[in-house]
């Protein structure tokens, strides 16, 4: 186990620079997630740190070590690549044994070392199987398998599940999430998938063009967006964002003269133009804000309504059953508490 | 009238019901390849074995002599000189070719730049005629404006031209180097094909696993390369094996034989020495070896254990 640290980490691809000053402290056997749209950077972040692409400028520490012009072999890290990465023409059990094999160790020992890591992925009975032969959670399994047995200081995982099937992904993601909470390594983990961050960081980075937008405990991120695009990628459905300005009165007013409660005006002032954020959940039924009614989705244990509130659409997310014609309208209460109120300029945070 | 109309209706019935069958309407669509392989195929080659049997000479029809035609090659120096030839010349071709070949795909598998335009060079040998080629190198060997002697003679390394083609061993080498020229582009582009094939992060998987870039090389990249090499040697000791035009414009099997293969052997004593049936018994000779190479590439060729289930 080690600490991270990446520090005004740049890359250039030429004069094109895609990583615009990095910085990022990973504590001791945290779990990190770096998530972003595609093309965030998070991924050639995620190779510079395991030495597969070249840093333009700061620095990269594992273990307090800067490991900026070492080779991958002597950083002391492990990766499981998006396609798994596995040798077709060695078995199971010679693709998790092949750093051991490479650094010389005698046959028993490579087996006394891949034996553990099988039985914890439940790989023990396919170490005789090539990769062809492998369903798709089991090759996931092969690669995090070939990762363990080289029990490394980090971890790093490149979008590992985007290969799998929904069903599949979300056991893999429980399986990951266990095997951390067993051996405490530390992880960096690389994904697209907001919902893949939410459930398995300690930590989420979140990455936008080139630059960190925010980093934080899921929940924290999820409650308190720092600004307009961490609170449109966090969150599923996502936070519904409605355009305006501060009403003379201290209520929001939105482009059509809707008006919305505000508990907090922040640092707002009269006349700037605003963006009114409100999260899903954060509506009830039976209040004074005309919500028009376009789709209705009745998922079992909730309601999910799409519409239109002050002339943008939004979606509210109801725990009561609602039956209302595709054009109706439903009259909402908003918690004036759970409101986010953004700058729409520069897109930061104006509440506390 | 009515008799033609009931002649036709059960033919045209017949017609329909082989079209409609799966295995009927197969042998359909393979008679047009049928055809054209029985006669440009088997034909040629059923002839070239019967007149091997047979000492039909030009301009007159030869009589069934069995085995008398390779009873005589059986003796004769020349010939086991030329088979002599052929192995030396298709081994050290062959090995130079992949060799090299493998080396340039490796080379061209980088990111260089201009690598298209590369790539488009490396096919040269490749597209301009044979004969042509051979023609240029018939002037690079030389014996007196040799352009390889004239550069040694200014270096002040030899002082008189190097007679390329005139001595026997130097013009093994000679036609040799020649044939390793006009065959790598071939085993190169091939092995290139292969090689783009291996996904880049099985090589960073290796060096993050700990792997050299040498280890790299002979425990992923060759292994994973090894069924392309198979289909791609395999060719190439074919094509080399049966070699004609190089030989015949450059040194015509001379000097005293020591170029002589047995395809320019076989063509000189069948067409301008005429003994058609001889010359056919020396390419029929050739057939064993032919056959060792195919079934070399087919057992070579057989999917490993690796290779079977899904991607």
């Amino acid at each position: 186990m080690a600490s991270v640290t990446i520090d005004g980490v740049r890359k250039s691809y030429g004069s094109h620079e895609v990583l615009h000053g990095v910085d990022i402290g990973i504590e001791e056997g945290e779990f990190v997630v770096l998530v972003g749209p595609s093309g965030c950077g998070k991924s050639t972040l995620l190779r510079m740190l395991a030495g597969l692409e070249h840093i333009t400028a700061g620095r990269i520490l594992i273990g307090g070590r800067v490991v900026n012009d070492l080779p991958p072999k002597d950083r002391d890290i492990a990766m499981v690549f998006q396609n798994y990465a596995l040798y077709p023409h060695l078995t199971v059990a010679e693709n998790m044994g092949f750093s051991l094999k490479l650094a010389g160790a005698s046959r028993a020992a490579i087996a006394e070392k891949v034996r553990p890591a099988a039985e914890i992925l439940g790989l023990a009975h396919l170490l005789d199987r090539y990769p062809r032969m492998l369903s798709g959670g089991q090759r996931q399994r092969v690669a995090m398998g070939r990762a363990i047995v080289r029990d490394p200081q980090v971890f790093l995982f490149d979008e590992p599940l985007s290969n799998l099937d929904a069903k599949l992904r979300v056991t893999m993601r429980t399986e990951i999430k266990n095997l951390h909470q067993r051996l405490r390594t530390t992880t960096v983990y690389v994904t697209h998938d907001q919902i893949e961050a939410m459930t398995m960081a300690d930590k989420i980075v979140v990455m936008h063009d080139g630059r960190v937008e925010q980093v934080g405990a899921p929940l924290e991120l999820y409650d308190r967006p720092a600004n307009l695009f961490v609170a449109g990628f966090i969150g599923s459905p996502a936070m519904s964002m409605i355009r305006g300005t501060l009403a003379p009165d201290g209520s929001f007013a939105a482009a059509d003269g809707t008006r919305l409660p505000l508990a907090d005006t922040g640092r707002a002032r009269a006349g700037q133009p605003l963006v009114y954020g409100v999260r899903p959940e954060a509506m009830r039924l039976g209040g004074s804000v005309p919500l028009t009614v376009e789709v209705t989705e009745p998922t079992g244990a909730e309601t999910h309504v799409v519409g239109r509130m002050g002339g943008t659409p939004i979606t509210g997310v109801f725990r009561d059953r609602i039956s209302v014609a595709p054009g109706g309208t439903l009259d909402i209460a908003i918690d004036p508490a759970a409101v986010h109120l953004f700058d729409a300029e520069g897109g930061q945070r104006l509440t506390a | 009238m009515t008799a033609t109309l009931e002649t036709q209706a059960p033919r045209r019935r017949r017609l329909g019901r082989l079209s409609e069958s799966r295995n009927g309407l197969g042998f359909l669509f393979m008679l047009p390849a049928a055809i054209f392989l029985l006669f440009f195929l088997t034909y040629p080659l059923g002839l070239g074995v019967w007149l091997g049997f047979t000492d039909t000479k030009i301009g007159r029809p030869g009589i069934f002599v069995g085995l008398e035609n390779y009873q005589w090659l059986f003796d004769d120096p020349v010939f086991w000189l030329a088979v002599f030839n052929t192995i030396f010349y298709t081994a050290f071709a062959s090995i130079a070719k992949f060799a090299l070949g493998l080396w340039l795909a490796l080379l061209l598998n980088r990111h260089l730049p201009f690598k298209n335009f590369f790539r488009a060079i490396i096919l040269l040998p490749w597209v301009v005629p044979t004969v042509l080629s051979a023609m240029a190198f018939w002037w690079i060997f030389d014996s007196q404006f040799s352009i390889i002697s004239w550069t040694l003679m200014q270096l002040g390394i030899i002082n008189q031209p190097i007679n390329f083609l005139g001595d026997p061993w130097n013009a093994r080498w000679s036609v040799i180097a020649a044939n390793i020229w006009r065959g790598i582009p071939f085993v190169a582009i091939s092995l290139l094909a292969g090689l783009q094939t291996i996904p880049q992060s099985l090589n960073e998987a290796a060096a993050i696993d700990g792997a050299t870039s040498w280890q790299r090389f002979t425990k992923v990249t060759l292994p994973l390369l090894t069924p392309i090499i198979a289909v791609v040697m395999t060719f190439s000791v074919l094509f080399t094996f049966t070699d004609f035009q190089l030989i015949y414009v450059l040194t015509r099997g001379g000097p005293v034989n020591a170029t002589h293969l047995m395809a320019t052997l076989s063509f000189q004593r069948a067409i301008p020495g005429g003994q058609l049936g001889e010359g056919a018994a020396i390419a029929v000779a050739m057939i064993p070896f032919l056959l060792a190479a195919i079934l070399f590439s087919f057992f070579g060729l057989q999917r490993r254990r690796w290779q079977q289930g899904n991607d």
